[in-house]
């Protein structure tokens, strides 16, 4: 097959790629987007087998055909509420597979690079390397505190900073050293420091981050693993590489952009880590909130409900939790067929990851378009009678908006307190991740449903229907 | 503890201070319970529902006294029942605290403790046990119900085929609790309502609830302590009388609600204006037992005078008996769950907590009434005003700001063309482009499908793979190896990141 056939076909995946991120824009193109996605793919793949690959065939599809299989089985068998985690993993393997064809492109010597170019090209595979490395450990680190097999607290050294400035120092060192010695042929063992380092540094940044800054998390690896396709791409001049990279790099970077903005949080801060280390102080300085914690019964909530004609539920983190996803979406249905008008609002940074209550909300069946996003709908909750508060606390917290010295001020919030009355499902009064009390709890027209939320809303379902 | 209810022995009083429900709570905090037989008759309790309550049923109003601990009711004692108080009771109920100060000596010298429950602060802490609200609320609605009885006309506009027939027009003076609870039930009933206060800050409120705020070109703010309105100036009056004038001539029913703490009601509608209203149209004067906004009032009676009926009404919360009892006896319940921290049936004054301070008159032998000033008035004070010059000076951004990233990216890029070969421009090229290509289709995925573009972008970066493959031909072993792991793994990715799509996607649906 010719370079140039080869050239064309990579346009055309270029071309599939680039409408199957575009049809995503709809739900109702989002599937059409996907399926061109895939044949994309389908066509680079089967075009550089038939065209590059010349020998070790065996390998390949041996390779192929496993993956598949793990890959289909893990698309199967994963959880919706488990998403964030399969993500991050895949993440993982992403980061993994830029440092070993990083490694193997080095081995090989097959490049005839001479002087500046020779440079370049060495630089190119250091970066590819550094990146999907720190991609790799970043996303283990990820995948093990969104388990919940390492805890959400922030690991905050001391001196965190310095640390990193001084990994960062070494990792530039190692670069020149790389640099100097590949011009003569060697340079395996600078590029094993290197990787080592990234390897320490992903772990470190990833750790320092707390649980609900997950959601900027999995979004900035998400960046990263473009990136590391795009640098691998110079470094094997292939255009189909650094055309994917730069889409899902900046897909990522603008990922991560919209979830800092959510929380009114500067990117750097958030890589720098943890909110835990200044909020306490900030919350007892804060004026003492007026008023009381008012709880209510199953009973009162479904009377409340039932007397309802605007219903509003904003589901958080909570509700992932609970998998209380098909009640929800249960009531909501038996409340609609009262003719009660039952809506969903979602803040960009409920849950794990980007857009994560809608993936549950679509599982249990809710019809999307009664799903709609905080700025949508912030404006309607003075017609809400009753607005449905589930495992959520900051993202609904009035403080980011009343409270000038609060460390979640400025942030948007959704206003259910605007409406007529908030019922927030809530296991105990404990602060939300941002340790800031919530002055909501305390609002004349909140009633605090306490329990596990799956509790309470089997009982509320059982009542209303 | 026990705590005794009597029947209530006022002359027309049918409310009752517990309810079944409410006894069951009160159990729940340490308490036994026990009522005069019958004394939930009026209220529709029998004494068959507080038995199965787990109330115990006296027949002898002096044992129930002897007996009990604590004392609820709805009314203040009369004189066989101050007889019957013992040293060292409780006793809690509606007492007038201002107005009855003999009351007060009597009770502090048989070292009753008293609660007056009107005398409980309006502090949004407070606000359950609120009885005041609670009963003004019910009155707000019995006016209205109480007017519709009297007028001849529907309060909805309807046309049918008999002709059409125009909505009543209701005016409401002072938007308190039971204003706003009138102007809601007439709203309900499909009047034209219209509502006056002193106090500007309830326009929202009456807004809120549909009605139609009458504004005076005024400016003087008519709020006083704790949520009341204070009595306003001489050129205020006559403003306001002027509008209510005016509006007499229009409107079919007024129900005035304006009253200013511990003074005579102010007299709002004047006899004249009486006469200028229609044939057949109705007053309720809410203020009747303070003798009256109307003048031609007449407390507990319904008059009709110039063609007006005015009804004085001073019971209206007991007219509603079964709802008051209900509220009434909540109110007392959340006012003693507050009495009762440990929840093991013993009560504390706590002259700390400001609602059971405010509420206690009597206690020791002393009289503990008025209680030291509330704090904090319910209404939102007005907001500062902020010095906002300093700000503007810290914020002036220097020109070059803006264009900081532009010249550093400029000089960048010229650097980068000064060393950098022709083929890796031609892909830097490409690159560049891309990402902006990416940057424009991103911003237009929705958020609802943020999960799906995370997983998608994860498989087709997973292109990697072609770098694998193009390496994997190689023959150095060590190159082949690597490149065929990085082939499995990749392929997990591909196959998983596309699967786990369009297994979400699938999902999302109308």
């Amino acid at each position: 097959m010719s370079q140039s056939l080869i050239n064309v076909a990579y346009i055309g995946a270029t071309v599939l790629f680039i409408l199957a991120l575009s049809g995503l824009s709809k739900q109702e193109t989002a599937r059409r987007g996907n399926l061109f996605g895939m044949i994309g793919m389908a066509i680079a793949l089967i075009v550089t087998a038939i065209g590059v690959v010349t020998a070790n065939y065996s390998l390949l599809i041996g390779a192929l055909l496993i993956g598949a299989c793990v890959g289909l089985l893990l698309a199967k068998k994963v959880a919706m509420t488990q998403m964030p985690e399969l993500v991050a993993i895949l993440h993982s393997l992403v980061g993994l597979a830029a440092v070993l064809v990083g490694f193997a492109n080095f081995l090989s010597h097959s490049s005839d690079f001479h002087g500046v170019e020779k440079t370049i090209h060495d630089v190119e595979t250091y970066i590819g390397i550094l990146i999907g490395a720190m991609t790799f450990s970043g996303s283990v680190v990820a995948y093990l505190k969104l388990s919940g097999k390492w805890g959400g607290k922030p690991l905050l050294l001391p001196a965190r900073h310095w640390l990193n400035l001084i990994l960062l120092v070494l990792a530039i060192y190692f670069g020149i050293e790389f640099v100097t010695q590949a011009s003569i042929g060697e340079g395996l063992n600078p590029l094993i420091f290197m990787t080592i380092i990234a390897l320490l540094f992903g772990i470190h940044m990833v750790a320092a981050i707390g649980g609900a800054d997950m959601p900027v998390v999995v979004s900035m690896l998400n960046s990263y693993s473009g990136w590391a396709a795009a640098a691998l791409g110079f470094m094997l001049s292939n255009d189909l590489l650094i055309v994917i990279g730069a889409l899902v790099g900046s897909s990522g970077a603008i990922l991560s952009y919209i979830m800092c903005r959510a929380m009114n949080r500067n990117f750097l801060s958030v890589i720098a880590g943890g909110f835990g280390n200044t909020a306490p102080k900030s919350s007892s300085e804060s004026p003492q909130i007026e008023g009381e914690v008012t709880a209510t019964t199953v009973e009162e909530v479904t009377e409340a409900l039932k007397q309802a004609k605007e219903v509003m539920i904003i589901p958080g983190y909570g509700m992932a939790v609970a998998q209380a996803q098909h009640m929800v979406s249960d009531i909501s249905k038996s409340l609609r067929s009262k003719n009660i008008n039952v809506r969903f609002g979602i803040h960009p940074v409920a849950g794990r990851m980007p857009g994560h209550m809608n993936v549950l909300l679509a599982e249990a069946k809710v019809p999307y378009d009664i799903v709609f996003e905080m700025e949508e709908i912030n404006d309607d909750f003075a017609d809400v009678d009753v607005s449905i508060v589930i495992g959520a606390n900051d993202i609904v917290n009035p403080a980011a908006k009343e409270v000038p010295d609060s460390p979640i001020a400025g942030m948007p919030v959704l206003e259910p307190w605007l409406g007529k009355t908030t019922i927030v499902l809530k296991r105990g009064m404990a602060a939300g991740y941002a340790g800031v009390e919530n002055p909501l709890f305390y609002k004349e027209n909140t009633r605090m449903l306490f329990g596990d939320a799956k509790e309470s809303l089997e009982n509320i379902f059982k009542n209303i229907s | 503890m026990l705590i005794g209810i009597p029947k209530e022995c006022f002359d027309g009083e049918r409310r009752v201070a517990t309810t079944p429900d409410a006894a069951k709570q009160l159990q729940k905090l340490g308490y036994q319970v026990a009522i005069e037989t019958q004394a939930g008759e009026e209220a529709k309790f029998r004494d068959t529902d507080y038995k199965e309550a787990g109330v115990s049923i006296y027949s002898d109003k002096e044992k129930l006294f002897a007996d009990a601990d604590v004392i609820l009711k709805v009314r203040a004692p009369d004189d066989t029942e101050i007889d019957l108080l013992r040293e060292g009771q409780l006793f809690i109920s509606f007492l007038a605290p201002a107005q009855n100060p003999e009351l007060l000596k009597t009770l502090a010298d048989k070292k009753v403790s008293a609660l007056a429950m009107e005398s409980i602060p309006r502090i949004s802490r407070s606000q359950k046990m609120d009885a005041l609200s609670s009963m003004a609320n019910i009155a707000g609605y019995r006016a209205i119900i109480e007017a519709a009885q009297h007028f001849g006309r529907f309060f909805t506009g309807q046309i049918t085929a008999a002709g059409k027939v125009p909505p009543a027009k209701v005016l409401v003076i002072g938007a308190g609790v039971a204003g706003l609870a009138a102007i809601g039930t007439a709203q309900g009933m499909g009047a034209i309502v219209r509502a006056f206060d002193t106090r500007p800050e309830v326009k929202e409120q009456v807004e809120s609830m549909n009605g139609e705020f009458l504004m005076l070109e005024f400016e003087e703010d008519g709020s006083g302590e704790g949520g009341y309105a204070k009595t306003m100036s001489k050129e205020f009056i006559d403003a306001e009388m002027a509008l209510f004038a005016e509006q007499a001539k229009d409107v079919d029913i007024i129900v005035t609600t304006a009253l200013i703490p511990g003074k005579p009601a102010p007299e709002l509608i004047t006899e004249d204006m009486v006469k200028s209203m229609r044939e057949g149209s109705v007053i309720v004067d809410l203020a009747a037992s303070m003798g009256g906004n109307c003048k031609l009032s007449e407390a507990d009676k319904v008059v009709v005078k110039h063609g007006v009926s005015i009804i004085g009404y001073t019971d209206l919360p007991s007219r509603l008996p079964t709802q008051s009892s209900q509220l009434y006896a909540t109110n007392l319940r959340h006012l003693l769950t507050d009495m009762t921290p440990e929840k093991d049936g013993q009560y504390v004054i706590d002259f700390d907590d400001e609602a059971i301070r405010g509420a206690t008159v009597t206690t020791n032998g002393e009289i503990t009434f008025p209680p030291p000033a509330p704090k904090l008035s319910a209404a939102p004070s007005k907001p500062k005003e902020e010095p906002k010059a300093e700000v503007i000076e810290e914020k002036k951004p220097s020109a070059l700001r803006p264009w900081l990233p532009f010249i550093a990216g400029g000089v960048l890029l010229a650097w980068l063309g000064t060393v950098a070969p022709a083929s890796f421009m031609s892909h830097f090229t490409v690159f560049v482009l891309a990402c902006f290509v990416g940057y424009m289709v991103i911003w237009n995925v929705t958020p609802a499908l943020h999960t799906p573009l995370m997983s998608v972008t994860n498989a087709i970066s997973s292109i990697i793979i072609i770098g694998a493959l193009l390496q994997i031909s190689s023959p150095s072993p060590w190159v082949i190896w690597l490149s065929g792991i990085a082939v499995l793994i990749t392929s997990i990715n591909i196959v998983g990141g596309f699967a786990v799509t369009q297994r979400m996607l699938a999902m999302f649906r109308k």
